[in-house]
């Protein structure tokens, strides 16, 4: 495994690349900025992970990828991640980060939502999407990570909501990795205008043993006043994907953002979610669930900072460590100095397997506001052995047993996802890694 | 199926490396119920606990046979499945797991791939035995004991009992914590099962189940071992002297584990 954590592309690359993709003049810029910056600004560092031995720098950047002229074109375990409502209605797939696939309601359209692929949003909508690439919400400086995404960025999704229009049906997103080796740069930018609403479900999946690759993901989501924005995603990259993701959202006055994250790569990730609640009444909902297996190394940080006064932050995160796997499961909640009368929750429990699997939670609360509430619970077990015995006595098969236990020790968050494509893709993906 | 019988033959059983049950021996048919009685602290959930498998309790000696299977060679699900069930004192709480998915998991457990039971013939049998015992439907999509009462867990574990239909069930204290009219609920649910083809172990230490259930053999223990055998009529004299007599008769001072006669 490389532990080199340069890139080896150069200028001449990128600008060749951004040209290829007919992007604005801005983007070239910005590509060509964040790729000199990278080579100067530290690697991430997630607390309690050591990442530097991780591979972020072999992959393949700019893999081809043929279009589908239907759904049918796609393999039909892809083809099943579509959601049921999904078939007529508002979807994009990629293809090793090549958009191949697209479609929205005339409905939408008319009311002015675009839901496109990134490289179309550069060329179509540039000055729309320059405001809000990685300004408010993300900067292209905060380490290497952030910046090699910048510089390399190849796949993502646009998604514009304007003033009170609201979405009744989710819109989706499909990354598919076909190319074990393609790696993803993948940026998502989600804007709520005010008095807005949207569900956005993502899911990522690639296939592959061992093969080497990296998938670096941001997502900038804006939530405007009074606006609302659910966010579900499935991750599920194949063992040899070594993934950075970071999702990340501001939400204004009264509005409200819903993460709903199943976490179920099997190479190592390294996961960031945080909401600023800006506005006062702000309000923030993220529950994650997650699924470490063999000897994946995982490090999940969930936060919510609390700015404005009486927002509310909710964190769910529950954890299965199976195998030899481990991870750090890091739940911040932070409420700022002014941020009277908020109230911050959060529970994180992680059940282990078996003697090898490790997992540590670390509720981490700042509180600079004296008139809050803040409450958390964290707790890191073992699977029972009597509760085992107990269902063994029934018939039931150890492995039966422990399947029962993990989608029993999951089911809390699962049911609770707000997406219902995500919650069954949920189970699913869960059901293949307890098999 | 031809009736079963459980043969325990000299069986010593340790936790953590004390001595609980030092040689005892028992045989149950199908078609009989047995009843164990004895004071708290005498081996009784021991005993329970050692034919089923519980991770925690060391055989040091002697013989479970189930027919001609040796129970003691086999895991705790293949236990199960080769017919033994245990209605267990404190039964474990599992979350997220509904009561309808563990059954039904339990009942395809014993029986081929491919030849699953199907959800129409699960949730009617399901639905019968549930009205047997008195139970809510609501039970059916709770989450295992998860915060059942001491009762409702003695009711479930009787529903697993009936939806299972095992050879040979043992009882461990089904009847504590249970007011009358459960108690009166829980016996016609075991009574219901009574035939030849089904053996019971019931223990308990109050005479109070056994004027509904009537059994054909009532065994003593004390220290470890079944100290006296007889009949339904040993458990009246049980329920109307005490075990006092009992420890006179064998000359012994206190029957809990651990003291010598
Ligand atoms: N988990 C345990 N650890 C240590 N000692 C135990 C444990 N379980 C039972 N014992 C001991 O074994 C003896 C018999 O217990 P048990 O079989 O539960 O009795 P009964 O069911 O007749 O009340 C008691 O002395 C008890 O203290
Ligand atoms: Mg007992």
């Amino acid at each position: 495994m490389s532990v080199d954590t340069k890139i080896a592309f150069d200028q001449d690359y990128i600008k060749s690349f951004s040209e290829k993709r007919q992007e604005p003049k801005w983007m070239e810029s910005l590509r060509l900025k964040a790729l000199e910056k990278s080579e100067n600004l530290p690697m991430p560092k997630p607390d309690k992970t050591k990442i530097d031995k991780w591979n972020f720098t072999s992959f393949k950047h700019d893999v081809p990828a043929d279009a589908i002229s239907s759904l049918d074109d796609l393999p039909k375990d892809v083809r099943e991640l579509v959601a049921k409502d999904q078939q007529s209605g508002n979807l994009l797939v990629h293809r090793n980060s090549t958009p191949v696939f697209h479609q929205l309601s005339e409905e939408l359209k008319e009311q002015g939502v675009i839901f496109t692929d990134i490289q179309t949003a550069l060329q179509e909508h540039g000055d729309l999407v320059e405001k809000y690439f990685m300004k408010d919400v993300m900067k292209v400086d905060e380490n290497r990570l952030t910046a090699v995404h910048a510089a390399l960025l190849n796949g993502g999704t646009f998604l514009y909501v304007p003033r009170n229009v609201e979405v009744d049906v989710p819109v989706q997103a499909l990354y598919w990795q076909e190319d074990p080796e393609a790696g993803l740069f993948n940026h998502v930018i989600i804007v709520a205008e005010d008095n807005s609403s949207v569900t956005y479900v993502e899911n990522y999946l690639s296939y592959g043993n061992d093969e080497e690759s990296v998938a670096n993901i941001i997502a900038e989501v804006h939530v405007g006043q009074n606006a609302r924005v659910t966010f579900g995603s499935v991750d599920n990259f194949s063992k040899g994907v070594t993934t950075y993701v970071n999702r990340r959202a501001n939400v204004a006055r009264d509005g409200k953002v819903d993460w709903a994250l199943a976490q179920m790569n099997d190479g190592n990730t390294v996961s960031t979610n945080t909401t600023h609640l800006i506005g006062d009444g702000s309000n923030a909902d993220s529950k994650t669930v997650t699924i470490g297996r063999g000897d994946q190394k995982q490090n999940f940080t969930n936060q919510i900072i609390h700015h404005g006064k009486n927002s509310e932050g909710m964190l769910l995160v529950h954890g299965v460590q199976k195998d030899s796997a481990s991870a750090i499961f890091n739940g911040v909640t932070k409420i700022e100095h002014g941020a009277a009368k908020s109230n911050g929750e959060q529970t994180q429990r992680v059940l282990m397997m078996n003697e090898k699997a490790r997992g540590d939670a670390n509720p981490i609360l700042l509180i600079d506001e004296d008139d809050v509430m803040a409450g958390h619970a964290a707790s890191v077990g073992k699977v029972d052995p009597i509760q085992l015995y107990y269902l063994q006595s029934r018939g039931i098969s150890r492995h039966e047993a422990e399947r029962l236990i993990i989608h029993g020790f999951l089911a809390p968050v699962i049911n609770e996802l707000p997406i219902e494509g995500v919650r069954k893709r949920a189970v699913e993906v869960t059901e293949g890694k307890v098999n | 199926m031809a009736a079963s019988t459980l043969k325990i033959e000299n069986l010593h059983v340790s936790i953590e490396g004390k001595e609980i049950l030092k040689g005892l021996n028992l045989e149950i048919n199908g078609g009989e119920i047995h009843a164990v009685m004895g004071p708290n602290g005498t081996g009784k959930s021991t005993l329970a606990s050692a034919i089923m498998g519980h991770p925690k309790y060391e055989i040091t000696e002697g013989s479970v046979f189930l027919d001609n299977e040796d129970v003691l060679e086999m895991e705790v699900d293949e236990r199960a499945k080769a017919g033994l069930f245990l209605a267990m004192q404190y039964p474990s709480e599992v979350s997220g797991v509904t009561n309808a998915d563990f059954l039904r998991s339990a009942i395809n457990a014993r029986r081929e791939e491919g030849d699953e039971i199907s959800l129409m013939k699960f949730i009617k049998k399901l639905d019968k035995k549930m009205a047997e015992l008195d139970m809510g439907e609501e039970f059916a999509q709770r989450y295992l004991n998860e915060g059942f009462s001491g009762g409702e867990k003695k009711r479930n574990e009787i529903l697993q009992l009936m939806m299972l239909e095992p050879k040979i069930a043992v009882l461990d204290e089904i009847d504590s914590g249970l007011d009358i009219d459960a108690l009166k609920v829980v016996s016609k649910g075991v009574n219901a099962m009574r035939s030849d083809d089904f053996g019971c172990l019931i223990i308990t230490h109050y005479q109070r189940l056994l004027n509904y259930i009537t059994p054909d053999k009532v065994h003593v223990m004390m220290q470890g071992r079944i100290v006296k055998s007889g009949g339904a009529e040993l458990a009246q004299r049980l329920e109307s002297e005490g075990y006092d007599w009992i420890k006179q008769e064998l000359g012994i001072k206190d029957e809990t584990v651990g003291q010598e006669a």
